[in-house]
């Protein structure tokens, strides 16, 4: 059954294709299965959680297509033929081993339920408009709450991390001439 | 919490959409970037038991510049918007108010149709809609037809868009030269739902729009506040803000609630237009210097 005829009984399972930190995911779903609840009951990729499940606390964030977005606001469905990227995904790929380091250093988890979510988040900011001003920082994760910390040392990871990145970019020009 | 059950379908083209739309009539519901729908059903006030995801609809999608308009595409989401040169370029009040609206996550997914359709009075862009005399393109059962901002909220999560009919395009009047243009809301948290906001244009000419946020059951001018600040643009003086509070209550109409009295967004309303004309005053005063 895919998502062109509509299936006589609410709930009847599509089918989604779909590529999941690289590797092609094929599996019958439920449509009101949230992506969130797909990565954590289907593939048991746990790293992406659920928090209110309404949108505001960031705790399910994951990538698709490249770009952060709730999990648990897009449907499974959704994200037929479309690549998802969750922390295992990110870690895996050692593109944010400076992010994590500096959230250990500077003490920016204590449970760490928000910490998949900020990750991800903070390392859209680095990629696209690195900042080392801790109010853009602040205002870029404000979606993302934290029960734990209050906040202040993941702005010092994220903001160490954005320093040394453009130090090494800076570098890499200068060296060019 | 979960969703209630639902069918789902994913039609490729507008007639198909529609045609679905007609079939299930008001069981089916519109989904594109869902950040409104979503949450609205996994919190059970929404349990439409047919969804017609429209997100991958090529006829919704496009921006571009059209004349005197740039036309954007129902689906164009507001990520797109916010790092768009055309639209820095040609409708940059958009361009201001876009980095309020929620955060990057919601920004990836979210769509500016989604956002009209849905007709928040608290949402950035509506009021902009209406600060711009944008024209909406709304395809139905008989056809298409266009109807101008003022005309399209029409009250509380209400336009003209009907039943089973969907918004496919929106054309944002291009901004002329001389235009200045301000936006800006309060609220208690950077991406929380504005307490009260305002999307202004200053013309050419001096004549000045006021379209607010968070001050009416929709997105609300405010012709007699309009009015004073026009007449303080031509004149460089701030209005006293109890005159403009007076002016503001004749036109707007704030709700009471958890967040604010009435009384508190009509202040707001006021300190709004205030640092729009600051704001204006103090830039026209900068070039002056520039060229002297």
């Amino acid at each position: 059954m895919n998502a062109s005829q509509a299936p006589e009984s609410p709930d009847a399972p599509i089918e989604v294709r779909l590529e999941v930190n690289g590797r092609a995911i094929r599996r019958h779903v439920p449509p009101r299965m949230h992506l969130a609840d797909f990565l954590r009951h289907e593939l048991h990729l746990t790293a992406t959680h659920v928090g209110c499940e309404h949108g505001v606390c960031g705790a399910c964030t994951v990538r698709l297509n490249g770009d952060i977005v709730r999990g648990c606001l897009v449907l499974a469905v959704q994200a037929d033929g479309c690549e998802v990227t969750t922390l295992e995904g990110l870690d895996a790929s050692g593109s944010i081993a400076d992010l994590q380091d500096a959230f250990v250093r500077h003490n920016a988890l204590q449970c760490g339920f928000c910490t998949p979510g900020m990750l991800l988040c903070a390392a859209e900011l680095l990629e696209r408009a690195p900042t080392t001003d801790r109010a853009a920082i602040r205002d870029h994760i404000s979606g993302n709450y934290c029960r734990c910390t209050g906040y202040h040392a993941i702005v010092s990871a994220v903001a160490e991390v954005a320093e040394k990145r453009l130090c090494s970019v800076r570098f890499e020009a200068g060296d060019a001439k | 919490m979960k969703p209630a059950p639902f069918s789902y379908l994913r039609p490729d083209s507008l007639a198909a959409a529609r045609d679905a739309l007609l079939r299930h009539g008001p069981d089916a519901r519109i989904l594109a970037g869902g950040q409104s729908l979503m949450p609205m059903m996994a919190l059970r006030v929404a349990q439409p038991t047919v969804l017609v995801d429209i997100s991958r609809i090529a006829e919704l999608q496009g921006l571009k510049r059209d004349g005197r308009y740039l036309r954007a595409g129902a689906l164009t989401r507001h990520a797109e918007l916010l790092s768009s040169a055309l639209v820095r370029s040609w409708v940059p009040l958009l361009s201001r108010a876009l980095p309020h609206v929620a955060h990057a996550a919601i920004r990836n997914r979210g769509t500016l149709g989604g956002s009209l359709a849905l007709a928040d009075p608290a949402a950035e862009l509506p009021a902009c809609a209406l600060a711009l005399d944008a024209v909406m393109h709304i395809h139905g059962a008989d056809g298409c037809r266009t109807v101008p901002a003022a005309d399209f909220f029409q009250g509380l999560y209400s336009t003209a868009a009907g039943d089973g009919e969907i918004l496919t395009a929106i054309d944002f009047p291009v901004c002329a030269e001389g235009e200045r243009v301000f936006f800006d809301e309060i609220s208690r948290r950077r991406g929380d739902y504005a307490i009260a906001g305002l999307a202004a244009i200053a013309q050419a000419d001096q004549s000045v729009r006021l379209a607010f946020l968070g001050c009416g059951d929709r997105p609300l001018r405010a012709p007699r506040a309009e009015l004073l600040a026009t007449d303080a643009c031509r004149s460089g003086h701030v209005p006293a803000r109890a005159l403009l509070k007076e002016a503001l209550a004749a036109d707007l109409d704030p709700p009471s609630d958890l967040q604010a009295s009435a009384d508190i967004r009509l202040h707001l309303a006021a300190v709004l237009v205030e640092r729009a004309l600051r704001s204006w005053m103090a830039r026209s005063h900068a070039s002056l210097q520039e060229t002297s």
